[in-house]
């Protein structure tokens, strides 16, 4: 198989840089939080950079909020939660829903080169993918406002108050519609973070609230680290926490609200397996695997990280795997071609290269593109690991980045062992042309999300969520709904 | 024989996904210029009606040679694609133009005859000039079942065709599904066709992209399993020249450098070198120009 002959992907006719432009956008200096429906300077008087990942240039300069500006928000959260929202005709609500989601798909061009500028993914994946399904979460939700009683027959639905979001860096504003449309949906009112180093579509996004009319303080956003996290957490008068990230911070959460009352839902991390039996269509399942791991530089809580194919067409896959990377063209994240962007910030950079490092001390073969990346920025080529065992590190442990590990698998049983042989239980993929095999492995693996032969699906109706030390609770269709409400008997 | 039950599966869904990729590729600029004059270059220009002259040929054959004089430093097209009554015709118009003659045979469109007949009629064609032969196989038969019947007549017909290239049409459109154009690529190639073809043109759906993509990762296996090259022919349907370049996309990501020349890939087709040669008058003043201002042959 490694003798056989090669094709050859980089001699010859190559794509000329087609970069999307950056005149129609706006990028202010400096952003100031956003509380009671105006801009708002810290107490503190504290900025911190934004910088874009691909070439390491700051992009602006954004508020640091500390305790008391958190404070202010959730007042001002509270206030508007007592007075027009929670007492809004539930359609009207849904107006102003609708109105968000409008907006941002007039706007989806401006949004779709910041999110590529701030967050380093390809413009491709930003203008297909991330922001027609934010907007599409708004308008799902929108259409749920009015219909709650529909959606609970037999019990009375009412908002829980003050959100607390937290979201992270890899999906910025679509991670920003999954938490903000089912909560103002429901009645609740918000106050928000978006992550240190991806704050600007969530700046832009302040702009379209207030251009959409909504009442001030329905939603608030307070922009900074964890510090201004923690002190969302902690906030006494906060009566739900959404939080998506980390494991390890989850689990901090979860500590320091325990005993308060305060409901949650935690989305964490993930080490997927994406299952390819040696009946499938192979050339498919292979485009479902560099879905599943390259996919927004593998920066994904459910990517398909753990590759498991069966023994009898495991050369192939991989050979076939190593082709197609050998097509797939880093660099740019504003270059319309391009399909693996800049990875998000030095720190990750940073842990990612720390996995490649132990895979190799684990003596697994390392194979990465031949691609080569700018000087400048953070970048990390697309990466495989073969001859690794369940016991790696690399296998257990979520590395978040375009780094893949090859395992293989002689019998269904034997795939399902190692599938289900992780802390996670996030999402999973199946590949095979048998649709029993499908019902089998989707049936028993443990995981909120199994795909069957595709990979990285999303869709506002669907729920999505995690298993064991993937999470608590599940966002979007209509289980997205239940966690933002207080469900009782009707009287 | 090949052993058709090893032939992959195809998913078509994610077969359309990837063209979904393809064709969100964004070709501007050298790349584009580049792009279009190897479009040019592997046309395969086609006549295929019944009333074809003599001289409708003639002057096809002078476009071939002269596509747009006014643009300079073009490239002339491949082939000229006839039928085989006007194969004398074509040769002696292009003369000793490097572009080749390429006739349908095998009871073309259809294939509905004898095997006899399908190789009389591909001897006389290479006898009357043709170095290329584009014969269709027996879609009756493959779809029943007879694969060894189908692969017998190909191989036949390619001991007919001499030293003159082999294409076999497929007629992807009466397929019907992605997972028998890709046992019927397998089956054809093992059977000694040089060039694997979509259609005639003369059914709809003609050439598509996902057919494309099967059939060039069909030629890709046969190429690991064999070392052996085959060509690859979309015909029917590719008329304007940002479809042509997205099929070049899909050449480029499937099979790589080696097969983009015209020894290697083909585009059959008979009204995309006008929209072609408009691009390139565009790229090249910056403002489209009329249709008129192209000849129409």
């Amino acid at each position: 198989m490694e003798n056989r002959n090669k094709l050859a992907f980089n001699d010859g006719w190559q794509y000329a840089p087609a970069p999307e432009s950056t005149d129609h956008i706006t990028i202010d200096k400096q952003y100031e939080l956003f509380i009671d429906g105006k801009s708002s300077a810290p107490d503190e008087g504290r900025y911190f950079e934004t910088i874009n990942p691909a070439t390491e240039e700051q992009l602006s300069s954004v508020a640091l909020a500390t305790a008391s500006d958190v404070d202010r928000a959730v007042k001002a959260a509270r206030k508007a939660y007592k007075g027009p929202w929670s007492k809004m005709k539930a359609a009207e609500r849904g107006k102003y829903i609708f109105r968000i989601a409008r907006i941002l798909q007039e706007r989806a061009r401006e949004f779709a080169t910041i999110e590529s500028l701030d967050g380093g993914k390809p413009i491709r994946e930003s203008r297909d993918i991330d922001i027609p399904l934010a907007a599409a979460h708004f308008f799902y939700y929108a259409g749920w406002a009015d219909k709650l009683e529909y959606a609970y027959p037999g019990r009375a639905a009412s908002p829980l108050g003050v959100a607390g979001q937290i979201i992270p860096w890899n999906f910025p504003l679509l991670m920003a519609a999954w938490k903000i449309a089912p909560a103002l949906a429901c009645g609740n009112t918000v106050v928000i973070k978006p992550a240190e180093t991806t704050p600007l579509t969530m700046m832009k996004l302040a702009e379209v609230i207030r251009d959409a009319g909504l009442p001030d303080g329905v939603v608030n956003i307070v922009t900074g680290a964890g510090e201004t996290g923690a002190a969302i957490v902690d906030h006494p008068d906060v009566d739900k926490i959404a939080f998506t990230g980390s494991t390890d911070v989850g689990r901090i959460i979860q500590r320091a609200i325990a005993g308060t009352g305060k409901k949650y839902t935690l989305e964490l991390g993930g080490k997927a397996a994406n299952i390819i039996f040696a009946d499938a269509a192979i050339d498919q399942a292979v485009e479902g695997i560099v879905n599943g791991i390259f996919f927004n530089q593998g920066h994904v809580c459910c990517a398909g990280s753990r590759l498991l194919v069966q023994e009898s067409v495991a050369d192939e896959v991989v050979q076939r795997l190593k082709d197609r990377m050998e097509t797939l063209i880093v660099g740019d994240p504003l270059d319309k071609n391009t399909d693996i962007g800049a990875i998000n910030s030095a720190p990750q950079l940073e842990t990612i290269e720390s996995y490649l490092k132990i895979g190799k001390e684990e003596g697994a073969e390392m194979y990465q593109s031949s691609c080569s990346v700018p000087e400048r920025g953070y970048w990390c080529r697309p990466t495989i690991f073969t001859g690794v065992s369940q016991s790696n590190r690399i296998v257990q442990e979520e590395i978040f980045g375009p780094v893949l590990a090859i395992q293989t698998f002689r019998t269904l049983e034997e795939g399902l062992t190692k599938a289900n042989n992780t802390p996670f239980g996030l999402s999973g993929g199946v590949w095979t042309d048998k649709g029993a095999k499908i019902f089998k492995m989707t049936q028993q693996i443990r995981a909120g999300v199994i795909w069957a032969n595709t990979f990285n699906k999303f869709d506002p109706t669907s729920p999505f969520g995690g298993y064991k030390e993937s999470g608590v609770g599940r966002e979007g269709g209509l289980h997205g709904l239940g966690a933002y409400l207080k469900l009782e008997a009707q009287q | 024989m090949p052993d058709l039950s090893q032939v992959p599966a195809v998913d078509e869904v994610g077969v359309k996904e990837r063209v979904a990729r393809f064709q969100s590729r964004s070709i501007k600029n050298d790349s584009k210029i580049e792009a279009l004059h190897m479009v040019l270059g592997m046309i395969d220009l086609t006549t295929l009606e019944g009333q074809d002259t003599p001289g409708k040929v003639r002057q096809l054959c002078q476009k071939a040679i002269h596509l747009h004089d006014a643009l300079p430093g073009l490239p002339h097209v491949a082939a000229v694609c006839v039928y085989p009554t006007m194969v004398g015709v074509a040769r002696k118009s292009l003369g000793d133009h490097d572009i080749n003659v390429a006739s349908v045979a095998t009871a073309f469109p259809s294939g509905m005859s004898s095997r006899q007949v399908k190789l009389d009629e591909t001897r006389i064609a290479v006898e009357e000039g043709a170095n290329e032969i584009d014969m269709v196989i027996s879609r009756g038969a493959f779809l029943q079942g007879e694969y060894g019947f189908v692969f017998d007549e190909i191989a036949a017909v390619k001991e007919a065709c001499g030293d003159a290239h082999l294409k076999v049409i497929l007629e992807t459109g009466e397929l019907g599904t992605l997972d028998r154009v890709r046992r019927a690529s397998v089956l054809a190639m093992h059977a000694g066709a040089d060039f694997i073809k979509t259609s005639t043109g003369k059914i709809q759906p003609a050439a598509t992209l996902p057919v494309t993509l099967v059939m060039l990762q069909a030629i890709r296996d046969h190429y690991f399993a064999t070392g052996q090259m085959i060509g690859m022919k979309p015909a029917g349907g590719i008329s304007t020249a940002k479809l042509a370049v997205h099929y070049l996309v899909a050449l480029r990501e499937t099979l790589g450098a080696a097969w983009m020349t015209p020894e290697w890939f083909r585009f059959g087709a008979s009204s995309l070198a006008n929209d072609v040669l408009m691009q390139l008058q565009k790229q090249a003043t910056g403002v489209y120009q009329s249709a008129d201002y192209f000849s129409k042959d």
